[in-house]
């Protein structure tokens, strides 16, 4: 099977540290890697390679000249072919610019290196960006279906389908799709492989192809870098702190505090904390359910089932008898 | 697409999130935020609901301020599918040009965003947090938060219409419901056909029923590294259901098998806005960090007082997690 897999180099957002006296964030000097979720989709490609003999592997990414280094660990881990989508023109490029500036790469390639991509792996989302957007696109200008959030994939080469597990907020959907697809894929969905000693030679001798501007007669100039972007970033900030924060001076009186807190939110809780010491006896001679009130497990379980407008009806009735008692 | 005629664009419209005909929280934030936004424009919210069977839920999107709902019902659209929901939704703007377009940032959502924006080739923005009106320029900013949540980037779409984002659940309030609202419902015609369909459900498997949703929580009793032991953070469990919260909890927890997936918090985990969040022995790591930045009140529990949580938080208290943990416990009894 021919297999695609589209990557990109980002900066090490987990090494992002905010300077301690003027709290902003250091960027510069952080590590670049490649995307962790790209990670994931390579090593999805690499497991239907080695599932279906004859398989090929090409890996695509857009970005700078130095996004070489990205793409050669992959080539390290495994993948065949790298392509690198290079230009000044595509710079400054949104989700939808870059979309199409990749899919017209993918039709370059197809035709050049003459292999029809039946699936397209993308990483669900990229650590810089957060978009998770510039895959769906890419298959929406490809014509392709795609299954998006990909947690388990298993491809079927005879019947031209994959059946697909997707991540979803309150559970997971199983789907059935046909290829050629797109598929986006979650950390969930396999454990990315070690480089081996002969692939690794390999990706330090592969000489990596370039795509440019001039090499894509056919793409529309009025639909790639940042003049063909639909969007503009106007600004970008960093959100502000919290406020200066208040140090309570010690366990007892933080712990009072947090419980004040909670209490205000949920003053259901707090119920059984709300009773006169005498009160309980009173309450349950009443009750008809018959709590034996002598048992402290009944007594606290008969008063925390009472709901936050039953309590306040429950206290008041509890006044009532209060003030009977006192007169008898 | 690149548009010169801008009038012919009007309405902020809403595509609203269901899953098998039940309409997601989301949508009534998104009616809310479209609403605030249709106000300052002088213009009307329309809903776009689509389903097998959703017409009752169409009467509860009136009550929460939709002015007119598109009903699209066809067995077809009961559960959500790329190609379908994409064909029927475009269709209809082909001949409704909306302004101003808000689809849930769900992972139905953000599957169906940039399909739709590769159709119709207009901007489309992320997993927004923040709305604001250019009320001068008629255009919305949309702002979202980039770099695992340490930068906003306030981004507009000045000559593309739709202006089009997914917009993050549990951000922006509910609107109230009120019961004598107007608003019209339309039983709308669309063509749709099962080829239309290439990806086909086979099932469904939901997070197990003992399990709760983080992301709805009012108090969130979370543990980082610095609890020390699994016997120690399974005391947490006491805590939260003491006070009527849920256990989040760190992402090295998660790694070590302490807690499952869907209850990590932060970058890699859910985003979560409760109104009080407890950060018990959690170091305020940024990828942490970034994800509770909506909670109303932060109280940061850690016994290093130089740890990075306290410039995150509202109240800070010094000391040994367990210690303040027993003795809110014993306040309790």
């Amino acid at each position: 099977m021919e297999l695609l897999v589209c990557i990109k180099q980002v900066p090490d957002t987990s090494e992002i540290k905010l300077d301690p006296e003027t709290n902003n964030l250091i960027r510069t000097g952080l590590p670049s890697i490649v995307n962790p979720d790209d990670m994931h989709a390579l090593e999805a490609a690499l497991a239907v390679k080695d599932q279906y003999e004859g398989s090929r592997v090409t890996v695509v990414s857009m970005g700078p000249p130095q996004a070489e280094e990205a793409l050669r660990q992959c080539l390290a881990l495994g993948a065949d072919d790298a392509v690198l989508v290079t230009d000044r023109a595509f710079g400054g490029a949104d989700t939808l610019a870059t979309s199409y500036t990749i899919a017209s790469a993918i039709r370059h390639i197809q035709r050049t290196m003459n292999r029809q991509f039946q699936i397209i792996f993308c990483g669900k989302q990229a650590i810089d960006g957060d978009t998770a957007q510039v895959g769906p696109q890419i298959a929406e200008e490809l014509g392709m279906a795609q299954a998006t959030y990909a947690c388990e994939l298993s491809v079927d080469q005879a019947a031209q389908k994959a059946v697909v597990k997707r991540q979803h907020e309150n559970g997971y959907e199983i789907v059935e799709v046909p290829l050629p697809l797109l598929v986006t894929a979650t950390a969930e969905l396999n454990e990315p492989r070690q480089p081996g000693l002969w692939s690794s030679i390999y990706a330090k001798r592969y000489t990596i192809t370039h795509v440019t501007l001039r090499d894509m007669p056919h793409i529309d100039e009025s639909r790639i870098g940042l003049n063909g972007s639909p969007t503009r970033v106007r600004k970008v900030y960093q959100p502000p702190l919290r406020g200066k924060v208040e140090m309570l001076p010690s366990i007892e009186e933080g712990a009072k505090k947090v419980l004040e807190l909670a209490y205000h939110i949920k003053p259901e809780k707090f119920a059984h904390l709300l009773v006169p010491n005498d009160a309980p006896v009173e309450v349950a001679e009443d009750n008809d359910e018959g709590v034996d009130v002598k048992d402290p497990v009944q007594r606290a379980a008969s008063v925390e089932s009472v709901s936050p407008s039953e309590f306040k009806a429950v206290a008041a009735a509890k006044g009532d008898e209060g003030s009977k008692g006192g007169d008898r | 697409m690149a548009v010169t005629n801008f009038d012919e664009y009007r309405d902020v419209f809403v595509v609203a999130d269901t899953i098998d005909d039940v309409v997601h929280p989301v949508t009534y934030e998104l009616i809310g935020q479209a609403r605030r936004i249709a106000k300052e424009l002088g213009q009307l919210v329309q809903v776009m609901l689509l389903g097998e069977n959703v017409q009752t839920e169409a009467e509860e999107l009136v009550a929460h301020g939709a002015d007119i709902v598109h009903v699209f019902e066809s067995p077809l659209l009961k559960y959500y599918t790329t190609d379908g929901y994409t064909k029927v939704l475009t269709d209809f703007f082909e001949d409704h040009k909306p302004n101003i377009l808000l689809i849930g940032a769900t992972n139905n959502g953000r599957d169906l965003a940039p399909r739709m924006s590769g159709r119709m080739q207009n901007g489309v923005v992320a997993d927004c947090t923040i709305l604001t009106v250019d009320t001068n320029e008629g255009l919305v900013e949309w702002t979202r938060p980039a770099l695992g949540g340490n930068i906003l980037a306030e981004i507009i779409s000045p000559n593309h219409r739709p202006q089009m984002g997914s917009v993050r659940p549990n951000v922006f309030k509910k609107p109230e419901r009120i019961a004598d609202s107007w608003g019209r419902i339309q039983i709308e015609q669309f063509d749709l056909k099962p080829e239309d369909i290439r990806m086909k459900r086979l099932d469904f498997i939901p997070f197990s029923k003992d399990g709760y949703n983080i992301q709805e929580a009012d108090i969130i009793v979370a543990g980082g590294r610095g609890m020390g032991s699994k016997e120690n953070f399974d005391k947490l469990y006491e805590l939260a259901e003491a006070i009527g919260g849920v256990v989040g909890a760190t992402r090295p927890l998660v790694e070590k098998g302490w807690i499952k997936l869907p209850y990590q918090v932060g970058q890699t985990g859910k985003t979560v806005s409760p109104k009080l969040y407890l950060a018990f022995g959690i170091s305020g790591a940024i990828q942490h960090v970034s994800g509770i930045s909506g909670a109303d009140t932060i109280v940061a529990i850690n016994n290093d007082p130089n740890a990075e949580i306290f410039q995150h938080a509202n109240y800070g208290i010094v000391g040994d997690c367990m210690e303040v943990l027993n003795d809110m416990l014993a306040h309790l009894k």
